[in-house]
């Protein structure tokens, strides 16, 4: 409720800046100019906006399931940590968007490249997330299962994974909110459609006004991924001590 | 009733500095031993060595009565509830058989659960619990194993002195029969529960265990037995030396 209320207050006084100072609509649009546009254009949109939501979402699947993979395998497999956790963190000193380019012309200008972006770009804080949750079990309950004759197996999958279930969580949350850039920047080095695609385009055209609008259907999109995966990730970790819930509910 | 339990130790050394004396120590069959010393004397070493989560130092023997082994014949009970929170109460309670990937016994669970007093609250996760219900629970979990060797930990350090009281009764019935190792910083529950007390201190090669005299009265003694009062007194004095 107070962020609606926020958010009014800012667009009021956007509105009323640009009113006042008369700056040029190819710079600053009004925020009634950009609802304007959306509303309007908002089937020509919609379609760009399933684009980059698809990208995003396999992204996600696939950066999540190869960043939990990789910390599984980092923790089971004592050779592999010496071979691949220097591995992932030279891969971290490569920004993602030095290798766009690369990625588009391997891959294309369709959804795959982007795909690949948004993957990259989640899987480095789910691994390292997960991982870090992986190694931090208790020692306490690592003792007691040792002393109840478990395997080495039984403690990586009935305690160590269940006990690094929040820190993976905390990736999820990083990567639900980061996933959005590896989509657009995919978009912006080359695409035939998607919410970057019609960024870069309006920006040809000093079309400031589209621009505006595709960013605000990006940031919505992004905030409701956010709020959607920080929800199903409450919801599937109850036991989860959250001692800021009760600030933040409200 | 369990089998006794023999330790045979050479000097245990921790990062070059001698830890424990070499000793040989027999834990009575069916019998709860209170083991009580200063702080870092060795006393967790001991238990740690019994459990099997250090490595035995060459020339160091377990030995239990009936000529067995000890691996798979122990119930460790530590400091901390050590309840994990995503189970809940019934799930923890059953954890070692889901850790060996065996069924758990369900009705044995939930009899226990009953016998610590927690009956109708199988469902319920360890933060909806007490500090005191989660003991007991850590309790039950612990006698679930049904192992004649069991290793206790300061297990009632964490909760208050009422609820330790109470836990204290609770667990000496419901342990007997059971050879136990109990380590406890508190003289008083070493004196309500132990058929036997031992003072471990520390020494130049390592620290020594001593005999305390306790008083006739079987254990569970009543906190309250002037006989308990005067040992309590003569075991704080040695505590006292030792430190």
């Amino acid at each position: 409720m107070r962020a609606l209320i926020a958010a009014i207050g800012i667009l009021l006084g956007w509105e009323a800046f640009v009113r006042w100072s008369e700056v040029p609509p190819f710079l600053l649009p009004s925020p009634i100019r950009v609802g304007n546009v959306l509303w309007t254009r908002w089937d020509i949109l919609i379609g760009h906006a399933g684009t980059t939501l698809t990208e995003i979402l396999l992204g996600m699947v696939f950066g999540s399931l190869l960043g939990a993979s990789t910390a599984l395998l980092l923790t089971a497999w004592r050779g592999g940590r010496r071979w691949l956790l220097p591995l992932l963190i030279a891969s971290q000193a490569i920004p993602v968007f030095a290798i766009a380019p690369l990625l588009t012309l391997w891959m294309g200008f369709g959804l795959a490249s982007k795909i690949a972006m948004a993957t990259i770009i989640i899987f480095f804080p789910v691994a390292t997330a997960f991982y870090d949750g992986l190694r931090r079990t208790e020692p306490g309950w690592l003792d007691l299962a040792t002393t109840m004759g478990a395997s080495r197996t039984a403690i990586l999958w009935r305690v160590r994974v269940p006990a690094a279930l929040p820190g993976l969580a905390s990736g999820l949350r990083v990567a639900a909110a980061v996933a959005p850039i590896g989509a657009v920047v995919g978009e912006w080095v080359g695409a035939s459609s998607g919410l970057g695609y019609v960024m870069l385009q309006a920006n040809g055209r000093s079309q400031t006004d589209v621009m505006f609008a595709a960013l605000a259907i990006l940031a919505s999109m992004a905030m409701v991924l956010w709020f959607v995966t920080d929800l199903l990730l409450r919801r599937m970790l109850p036991w989860q001590p959250d001692a800021l819930s009760e600030d933040t509910s409200r | 009733m369990a089998p006794d339990l023999g330790l045979i130790l050479p000097v245990v050394q921790l990062g070059g500095r001698p830890v424990l004396g070499a000793c040989e120590l027999r834990f009575g069959a069916g019998q709860v031993t209170a083991l009580l010393g200063p702080s870092g004397v060795g006393k967790s070493t001991l238990l740690r060595l019994l459990a099997g989560l250090m490595p035995l130092p060459a020339g160091a023997r377990i030995l239990p009565g009936d000529g067995g082994t000890l691996a798979g014949r122990i119930a460790w009970m530590g400091q901390q509830d050590l309840l994990m929170p995503w189970l809940d109460l019934r799930g923890n309670v059953a954890l070692g058989a889901r850790l060996r990937g065996q069924k758990p016994d369900l009705a044995r669970a939930h009899a226990l659960i009953q016998s610590v007093g927690l009956a109708g609250r199988e469902k319920a996760r360890p933060a909806e619990l007490s500090g005191g219900m989660r003991q007991r629970a850590a309790l039950a979990r612990t006698l679930m194993e049904d192992r004649p060797f069991v290793l206790m930990d300061e297990p009632f350090s964490a909760v208050d002195a009422p609820t330790r009281h109470r836990l204290q009764g609770l667990a000496s019935g419901l342990l007997a029969g059971r050879t136990v190792l109990l380590v406890t910083h508190d003289p008083l529950e070493a004196l309500r529960m132990a058929h036997r007390v031992l003072v471990l201190r520390p020494g130049p090669n390592g620290a020594v265990a001593a005999d305390l005299a306790l008083p006739a009265s079987p254990p569970l003694r009543a906190a309250t037995d002037p006989a308990v009062l005067t040992a309590q007194a003569a075991l704080l004095d040695m505590l006292a030396d030792a430190a």
